[in-house]
């Protein structure tokens, strides 16, 4: 069963730490009988946890270092009784917004504030789907775990309940308003830290639910599907569209080949799955448990990544040599490729046309990977492991399915192959480690830190370095590009030009330097965009961080350890790329590379 | 008021028009043209006269005859008659129900005898539309003399002394709220008045807007003045045409004078409003929750703190006053804060206005100053109870009121003491129950409404008033047990403990107020009562007419 666990436990002593040297204000509360001091400002809550006493929440998520805080007190799971014996006039509060005063006293055990806390729960259950047998979400739901925290064993109330059909327009969003317990988490993820907004509030009362304007389906939205809004759902009222079932078909069709990918933020997140730390790189263990399942061929995305690196390092010295529109994006993310289609229609000539990783490499599967193997195309079947949600409508994308067929046909998240492993039986954790298949396995540390913001920036410097100096890069880690905040930038010194890089994660952030470039003001000559907080390693697609954003730092830090666990740490030292490139590409950025690697953009409507 | 010899008032507010006084008034004009009088007495459409129940009403002055029930068709009698011969038309003028008794003059009128109006001073006697009219009964002095003589702090300090409580419902003193926002660091304020008026039966600000909505825009600018606001916003739902209308009128005339606009007065004070319509969500009475739905987002109250007065409108300290506080403003500058501090309670000062509906027989608009018992409202202005049956209860406060029956109806009005036997002042709407009514029904009723104005934010509001609602369902289909009762107790405690605004905080309160005072009509509702042994002390009459006793 779940645990809830909250980033503001584990990152309470950083915060109050910057609170008390800012002011050094403390005042007196009590909190069940023990008396304390607490600097001025805090929440009930964030006192609480410092008595070690623990309020329950639910609509409540505090993700400090992606700047992504949900306060709405709507759920009144957190509710806490103010004594006054003074006046005789004790009250609840919640204390997920109620700050502590001077002289205060709280009880979180009054059976008043317990039965309204866990009258909140059971109120919020009668208007719940019974189906958690059968919910995406079984053993990952918020809800189920508070009901359990506090000792739901009945629901007092029968009644009408909400029933809306289930949204199921989108190739990769589920909506199920039947779910929604209307904590709003993906109306402030969708609209203060992505700017999209998409999500709102629909209807009153107890229709009330969270969905696009009017209800239109998402898929008539203009929803990135960037997919935070699933990755801070406490229930299943947004979910990923499940496509486990379409692999285990492909895997038992004798006539197809199958091939799967897997991209470079999957190897340190999905052993949380299986209840392993967070952080752990479990590379081999991934590619051992693809293999068992059945693929016909095991590969990485990273080829993909080191692929797109010779693309668009040779495309941004072919912008800079040449004048052209500058500073380029990156467009290895497909929630931000649809953010620009969508907000800033009139600038998508300055998104890179290189086709993201996972498409590049499906693209390369079916072209060169079928000849060489003499495999007709149209058997192979290629399978994305992506953290992301967004990607599943990308590979939909109809110039991304061409003659080829599609370049890349299902796509499943972390969570999805996390699921099958265990549904296949496979004892993950204690898997001997194995490597990916040759030659579309061969990968270098650059295309391993693609999972991580700042990661893909880095990458192709490490190889513009090389290709504008002639001279060997000795000192590969740019550490002025790396970081979690959501806005960075760092100075790169090339020969004598000296490029100065944005780096956004965080479609918010990115719009703020978009704003930028419309209004001709920004510095940058190159930028990295990735719509989700953390880029990939925190995608929608990932083990549910639960609020703890520690939990996508620590994938951060194992993906710089897997960068520099590798021999090669530059795309153009890749010998698989460069033999790709002189047995089949010709020149990177070339002809036959555009046509085969390089897409373009669509204005789109905001809706 | 005028060259004319005589005034020929008709009412112009949304009830009397609804029963064609725009017709009386149009008649009244062709007539008085085709005889030749059109320049010696004059037709004025003027606000609400309050007496909604006799509309449509048309008054004659200055010979201060009240004609009541008036049609189309009688408009050529009060000319023929009255306006030529001097005669009073006998059969429009109001009868006393029982006595049968004739009153010529308002004054004589048991519905007004016990009235003071001091909001309502201007409604029924100018012509809304007409700033000339207002100003020649005082209007916008007060403004001048606060904007040249008065500081900021000298106008708060009489509004303080005054005891004006603010009338939406909360009752909070409006001096202390104007002083704390302007106290708030920021050069920009606003100064919002609230007219999202929405209770059931209640039209007190509408009558206001309509029938003298220079006294609110006066108000407003006096309050900017005070808080230090340049900006003034009127949130008013669109469900109210007529007042929106007026308002716009009065609006751009009070611009055109230049008593809105740059320099007021020839000072430094400069203030303008703008009206911001809502679509007619209850909450968004809630300040918050108004204030939300100003700034075009989403109606529903946020938590407080920080209140509107620290970062209310886009952030701004913000004040939001209720349309019938406004109205109070200028004659309390003009009069002086004693004046107004002499009429009332202890606690409660000056009058309130109320929106008298339901079973009595004079249903309208009425004020009456503070300390008036309810018994005199029902009795004496609403002229008791309709077809001679037995008064059951009265529900003030609206849906977040409660129900006050026989045995407190000598509690004499103001905030406090409502509080005390269980309801509230509210905004004023005021709706008599008499025997024939059931109180589970009526319970059901305003927590049907509650339920339905719910924002939907918090829990308890949700999905809490729905699950109360079919538990109320459920009684009154007598399928209810002794365990349900308990459970609904239980959840309208926790709805009020719970919920994130007032709304929701006084929801069950008609429920909890039914059940306190008319526990028995429950119990005759109970499938099992005869079981419940528990207390053991009910006697309750069962649907079928036999007694329980346990």
């Amino acid at each position: 069963m779940l645990q809830i666990k909250m980033g503001l436990r584990l990152d309470l002593s950083l915060k109050r730490g910057e609170t008390m040297s800012n002011t050094k204000e403390m005042i007196n509360i009590k909190i069940n009988d023990k008396e304390m001091k607490v600097p001025k400002g805090i929440t009930i809550l964030e006192a609480a946890h410092e008595a070690e006493v623990k309020i329950p929440t639910l609509c409540h998520l505090d993700l400090h270092d992606l700047k992504m805080v949900n306060q709405t007190a709507s759920c009144r799971v957190c509710m806490v009784e103010l004594i006054d014996s003074k006046n005789n006039r004790n009250k609840l509060v919640p204390s997920c917004v109620t700050k502590a005063v001077d002289g205060m006293e709280i009880r979180t055990d009054t059976l008043r504030a317990i039965t309204a806390r866990r009258m909140a729960v059971e109120l919020l259950l009668s208007n719940h789907p019974n189906e958690c047998f059968t919910c995406p979400k079984n053993l990952e739901c918020e809800l189920q775990a508070l009901a359990k925290e506090l000792g739901v064993r009945e629901i007092k109330w029968e009644g009408e309940r909400m029933n809306y059909p289930r949204d199921l327009s989108s190739d990769a969003i589920v909506k199920d308003a039947n779910k929604c317990i209307y904590c709003r988490r993906c109306e402030t993820m969708c609209n203060e830290v992505q700017t999209c907004g998409i999500l709102s509030g629909i209807g009153r009362g107890f229709d009330a639910f969270v969905g696009p304007a009017f209800n239109i389906p998402m898929v008539e939205s203009s929803c990135t599907y960037c997919g935070q809004c699933v990755a801070v759902c406490p229930t299943a009222a947004l979910t990923e569209v499940n496509h486990t079932d379409k692999v285990w078909k492909v895997l038992n069709d004798p006539d197809k080949h199958v091939v799967v990918q897997t991209a470079p933020a999957i190897r340190v997140a999905i052993g949380e799955l299986f209840g392993m730390e967070p952080g752990t790189i479990v590379t081999g263990q991934l590619v051992a448990s693809l293999r068992r399942m059945g693929f016909d061929g095991v590969f990485d995305t990273d080829f993909g990544a080191d692929l797109t690196i010779m693309e668009e390092a040779k495309e941004l010295i072919y912008r800079i040599e040449n004048n052209k529109t500058l500073p380029m994006l990156t467009s290895c993310c497909p929630a931000w490729v649809k953010f620009i289609e969508h907000q800033f229609p009139e600038l998508l000539e300055v998104p890179s046309t290189c086709k993201s990783p996972h498409i590049m490499f499906g693209t390369i599967v079916k072209t060169y990977y079928a000849e060489k193997n003499n495999i007709d195309p149209n058997n192979i079947v290629v399978v994305s492991v992506m953290p992301c949600i967004a990607k599943k409508a990308e590979a939909k994308r109809p110039e991304l399915t061409k003659d080829e067929g599609n370049n890349v046909d299902i796509v499943i998240t972390t969570r999805e192959l996390g699921e099958m492993i265990k549904e296949a039986g496979i004892d993950f954790k204690n898997l001997p480690e194995e490597e990916f298949d040759r030659p579309l396995g061969e990968t270098t540390g650059a295309s391993v830190i693609f999972g991580t913001t700042g990661g893909v920036i880095e990458a192709a410097i490490r190889t513009a370095y090389e290709w504008i100096t002639g001279e060997e890069l000795k000192e590969v880690e740019f550490n002025q590009l790396r970081g979690i905040e959501g806005l960075r930038e760092g100075k790169v010194k090339i020969g004598d030009k000296e490029l100065t890089i944005g780096i956004a994660n965080g479609l918010g952030n990115a719009r703020k330097l978009l704003e930028e470039i419309r209004e001709n003001k920004s510095k940058y000559d190159a930028i990295e965009i990735m719509a989700c907080p953390g880029g990939c390693i925190g995608g929608g697609g990932q083990p549910y961080h639960h609020g703890n954003d520690e939990i996508v730092k620590k994938r951060q830090e194992a993906i710089y350890r897997e960068d520099r666990r590798k021999k090669l740490r530059k795309s153009h030292e890749n010998p698989e790329i460069l033999r790709l490139y002189k047995e089949y590409l010709g020149e990177p950025f070339g002809e036959k590379a555009h046509k085969l690697l390089h897409t373009h953009y669509e204005a789109r409507e905001r809706i | 008021m005028s060259k004319f010899r005589t005034n020929i008032m008709v009412c112009g507010g949304t009830g009397c028009l609804a029963s064609d006084s725009e017709k009386v008034f149009k008649n009244l004009k062709l007539i008085l043209k085709a005889r030749g009088y059109a320049d010696e007495v004059q037709v004025i459409k003027t606000g609400c006269f309050g007496f909604c129940e006799q509309g449509p009403i048309v008054k004659i002055e200055p010979d201060n005859v009240l004609y009541v029930r008036v049609g189309p068709k009688d408009a050529k009698d009060i000319i023929d008659e009255h306006i030529i011969k001097g005669r009073t038309v006998d059969r429009l003028l109001y009868r006393e129900p029982d006595k049968g008794k004739k009153a010529h003059k308002q004054e004589d009128m048991p519905f007004y005898k016990k009235q003071l109006r001091i909001a309502l001073r201007n409604c029924g006697l100018v012509n809304p539309e007409d700033i000339y009219e207002y100003i020649a009964l005082g209007g916008y002095e007060a403004l001048g003399k606060v904007l040249t003589t008065k500081s900021q702090k000298d106008v708060i300090d009489i509004v303080k002394k005054s005891g004006l409580r603010g009338r939406g419902g909360g009752g909070f003193p409006t001096g202390l709220k104007w002083e704390i926002t302007s106290k708030q660091p920021g050069k920009t304020k606003f100064i919002i008045c609230n007219a999202d008026e929405g209770d059931p039966g209640a039209f007190m600000d509408r009558s206001i807007l309509e029938g003298d909505p220079h006294s609110v825009l006066e108000a407003m600018a006096i309050g900017g003045y005070a808080i230090g606001a340049d900006k003034g916003i009127i949130y008013i739902r669109a469900e109210y045409p007529l007042a929106i209308q007026r308002l716009n009128i009065a609006l751009k005339q009070a611009r055109e004078m230049g008593l809105l606009g740059e320099n007021i007065f020839n000072t430094d004070f400069s203030f303008d409003i703008d009206i911001k319509y809502g679509a007619g969500a209850f909450v968004c009475g809630e300040e918050t929750a108004l204030i939300n739905s100003c700034e075009g987002k989403r109606g529903e109250p946020n938590y407080k703190p920080p209140y509107p007065a620290e970062k209310g409108y886009f952030g701004h300290p913000t004040c939001v006053n209720n349309v019938e506080t406004f109205a109070n403003i200028p004659p309390i500058i003009l009069k002086g804060p004693q004046w107004f501090a002499s009429i009332g309670t202890e606690k409660s000062k000056g009058t309130k206005v109320f929106a008298l509906a339901g079973k009595i027989n004079n249903v309208g608009l009425v004020e009456v100053p503070m300390g008036i018992t309810l018994r005199e409202i029902i009795y004496d202005i609403g002229g008791g109870i309709q077809g001679g049956r037995k008064f059951k209860a009265v529900q003030t406060g609206g849906p977040s009121g409660g129900v006050i029956t026989e045995e407190d109806l000598d509690t004499p009005i103001d905030y406090d003491s409502l509080t005390a036997i269980g309801s509230m002042m509210g905004s004023g709407g005021m709706i008599v129950m008499d025997e024939t009514d059931n109180m589970v029904d009526i319970a059901k009723f305003y927590l049907e409404f509650t339920m339905d104005e719910s924002c939907g934010r918090c829990t308890p509001c949700r999905i809490g008033t729905k699950r109360l609602y079919e538990m109320l369902n459920k009684i009154t289909s007598g399928k209810a047990t002794m365990a349900d009762i308990d459970a609904m107790k239980q959840l309208c405690y926790m709805i009020k403990d719970g919920s994130l605004c007032g709304l929701g905080q006084t929801a069950p309160n008609p429920v909890i107020s039914t059940m306190k005072h008319f526990w028995n009509e429950y119990l005759a509702l109970i499938k099992d009562v005869d079981n419940y042994q528990e207390e053991g002390r009910y006697i309750a009459t069962n649907k079928d007419g036999t007694t329980i006793r346990s």
